[in-house]
């Protein structure tokens, strides 16, 4: 388990939960389960594979405080089929979140400021249809809502941000666990 | 366990010689669930058919010289009895259900066995893989309803995932710390025929059941504790679970340290061993209460900081330098932050750590132990086991039963006053003795418990205390008392009334007496109902030679005592408070 030395800090902050675990029916019922038992919310949870074969990967962002964040990583991490679960700051990961913008094909060619918001952004367009395109980015939160306030008054047809992805820093040491074995 | 490996392998030969020995056998997935449980050494299981699980009891039935099922009346009945039989004998429960109501029926068990981490295998049985997600009749998603309950579940939905399932769930349910484990095997997985093959479960990669002792973090508790002017010792169940009493008792006598128990950790030592200082908790004993909050070093052994045992956690032993022996890694600083953590199995780590001990006395912090318990004495236990005052009082019968089986009876009790009053006055002298439901605090608990636990140490004489309310709760229970003449003996402490809610009520709600007053029937009149001798009393005098005619008894035995309809139990560390504002009244 992730510890700290000393008392915790008593402040809300964000947290990034990393949980690797064996990919199994119900495992992500049992996790959100601790959450909804200590009436915490998930702001944003994906689920992936990870570097290791057969390992599955969730990366949870909560905003409550260490102590919970704690106490919730210790009760993910005792479940069976989780290999190991950490807790990080996000100043201790490199994180990123994606976006689709859908925007009506006209805006294109009759916004000429819709191509520099895409070009200042770093955005890519995806596809290009008869009646829409769709733009892609990624980045912080900060940054996709920042896009997202350029793009509304011309009229977003549809929106979708992901969850958050995160790599930490530090070294997680999994594949040494799953070796012990 | 000797003859377990015997007896599947002979089941298995009879197999072969029915059948052509040059073609693979194979058997059903109903047949394999039997052979699974046979090979864990299951010898008695609690449940209750319906009609997803017929396939396993039309084998249970075929099995029966092996494998006793028992038919509890009730779902709930046969997860508590499991419970009783695995915490008196050490071993893994079994309980089994069908789908639906049945399944559902389980969860208070479930959740008790987690909350209590008692090893227990729930079975239930479910619809056919084909009618999942239809809503089909008794179909049910026990599966979403038990995960936080349980420890691990899983659904099987083919007869060949079986073998490997069921050795995981054992391996599971009784490794590390143990907890509840519900397989639920839709019923084509029960009928599909496959070739059968067992092979225990030694370990699974992402679970590590015990951690390993940090050498560096044994040595730093043994530092603390070999300095320590005033040291106090409080463990909970991890003793009895890690099989580590001898180690208790040796490191409380070698350090000389004053040790209390949590409800859940009782009879781990001697209740008259000289350093056995009593309960921590709400209506725990003065002393190791109050002292939480003056020793300078709480070493706390396999007990998990509830709040009824701290009370209030900013006001909780805030001056000690805290260590806390525990199995679990997701304990540590949970509630209580411990300034040195060291993890494994209790009879491990105190192992390691009475080498590193030295022989040490501290009579002068010992003997305020005894001052505390002379006040509480002369305040409280005087009052409560030799009354004066006319109206039996829950305290003297328990007196009477610690006398009439010297000490050496299994106590089971239910939840509310009488629990309290039981685990404070009952004696022990044996470890597994105290079985009740700590955690959850579930009425009803005791009646089908004291069946398992009877069931799981025959050689033992196993009393059930119970109130009238939780009496109430799973009283149809009598009936496996009835049928299999389980020779428990039933205590009913009855004041009419749901008395701990009750004495809330009085304490903190100005007397207003909402639904506690209990308008009761006559237990005796039912208890012979189900042809069980049954006796009521309710006056001092015929106390002792009732209970002595009791306890000698062979058979089952009922007794009824009314006791004093207002009673209360104290010392009390009202909700929220901290342990140093226990009241003595």
């Amino acid at each position: 388990m992730h510890k700290r030395k000393g008392k915790w800090l008593m402040e809300n902050k964000w947290f990034t939960i990393s949980v690797y675990s064996e990919n199994n029916v119900g495992l992500l019922n049992r996790i959100s389960g601790i959450f909804l038992k200590r009436h915490i919310n998930i702001e944003s949870l994906n689920v992936s594979k990870s570097e290791i074969d057969d390992v599955s990967k969730f990366t949870i962002v909560v905003n409550t405080t260490e102590k919970w964040v704690h106490n919730i990583v210790g009760q993910i991490e005792k479940q069976i089929e989780v290999i190991k679960a950490f807790y990080h700051t996000d100043d201790e990961t490199i994180y990123q979140e994606s976006a689709l913008f859908k925007i009506a094909s006209g805006l294109l060619f009759d916004e000429r400021q819709i191509q520099n918001i895409i070009k200042d952004n770093n955005a890519q367009i995806v596809t290009v249809s008869r009646d829409f395109f769709v733009i892609a980015k990624s980045g912080r939160r900060s940054e996709v809502d920042e896009m997202y306030d350029q793009l509304k008054p011309y009229g977003i047809m549809q929106f979708v941000r992901s969850g958050r992805i995160s790599v930490t820093k530090d070294v997680m040491q999994i594949s040494a666990i799953l070796k012990e074995f | 366990m000797k003859g377990v490996g015997w007896r599947l392998m002979e089941t298995l030969k009879e197999k072969k010689t029915s059948t052509d020995s040059k073609k693979a056998i194979q058997i059903s997935g109903a047949e394999a669930l039997i052979h699974c449980l046979l090979a864990e050494g299951v010898e008695t299981m609690y449940g209750y058919p319906g009609g997803a699980i017929m396939p396993v009891y039309d084998e249970l039935y075929k099995f029966q010289d092996k494998l006793t099922h028992i038919l509890t009346r009730h779902e709930q009945g046969a997860t508590h009895a499991a419970q009783g039989y695995a915490r008196v004998s050490g071993r893994v429960g079994v309980a089994i259900a069908t789908s639906g109501p049945g399944a559902t029926n389980l969860v208070t068990g479930l959740a008790d066995a987690q909350i209590d981490s008692t090893p227990m295998v729930c079975i239930t049985g479910q619809v056919t893989r084909e009618l999942l997600g239809t809503d089909a009749f008794q179909e049910t998603d026990i599966i979403g309803i038990s995960t936080p309950v349980t420890k691990w579940n899983y659904q099987i939905t083919e007869a060949s995932e079986i073998p490997e399932v069921m050795a995981k769930a054992f391996y599971i349910a009784k490794s590390g710390r143990p907890g509840p484990v519900l397989i639920d095997i839709t019923k084509n997985a029960q009928i599909e025929k496959f070739e059968f093959s067992y092979k225990k479960c030694t370990g699974v990669r992402s679970y590590k059941p015990v951690p390993k002792p940090e050498i560096s973090a044994i040595q730093a508790a043994a530092d603390l504790i070999n300095n320590a002017k005033k040291p106090f010792i409080v463990w909970g169940q991890g003793i009895i679970l890690g099989k580590a009493e001898k180690e208790l008792k040796q490191l409380v006598e070698k350090a000389g340290i004053p040790a209390a128990w949590t409800i859940m950790g009782a009879s781990a030592l001697d209740t008259d061993h000289r350093l056995n200082v009593g309960m921590v908790g709400m209506h725990g004993n003065y002393g190791p209460n109050l002292l939480t909050n003056e020793c300078d070093v709480l070493l706390a052994i396999g007990m998990r900081f509830d709040d009824r045992v701290t009370g209030r956690l900013k006001d909780y032993a805030k001056q000690a330098k805290v260590i806390h022996f525990e199995i679990d890694p997701s304990e540590i600083n949970k509630n209580v932050f411990a300034d040195v953590a060291v993890l494994g199995n209790s009879k491990e780590t105190l192992g390691l750590l009475l080498p590193l001990i030295k022989d040490s006395k501290h009579e002068a912090w010992h003997n305020i132990f005894k001052e505390k318990y002379q006040i509480e004495f002369d305040t409280i236990i005087k009052n409560d086991i030799h009354p004066t005052k006319p109206g039996l009082t829950m305290g003297e019968v328990i007196e009477e039963i610690n006398l009439a089986s010297n000490n050496k009876a299994v106590i089971v009790t239910d939840v509310g006053q009488h629990q309290m009053i039981a685990c404070r006055y009952a004696k022990f002298s044996q470890s597994k003795s105290n079985i009740t439901s700590g955690g959850l605090g579930t009425m009803g608990f005791a009646l089908p418990a004291a069946i398992g636990a009877k069931m799981g140490a025959m050689d033992r004489e196993v009393v059930a205390i119970i109130g009238d309310g939780g009496f109430q709760m799973t009283i149809q229970e009598l009936g496996v008392i009835f049928q299999h003449k389980i020779p428990v003996k039933i205590v009913v402490l009855n004041n009419d009334h749901l008395g701990m809610v009750r004495q809330w009520q009085e304490l903190f709600f100005e007397k207003r007496y909402a639904s506690t007053v209990m308008v009761n029937p006559d237990f005796v009149k039912i208890a012979e109902g189900y042809s069980i001798e049954a006796k009521r009393i309710s006056e001092r005098k015929d106390l002792k030679a009732t209970i002595q005619e009791m306890m000698a008894s062979k058979n089952p035995y009922f007794l009824e005592v009314k006791v004093e309809q207002e009673g209360n139990v104290f010392p009390m560390i009202p909700s929220g408070a901290s342990v140093s504002e226990i009241r003595l009244q």
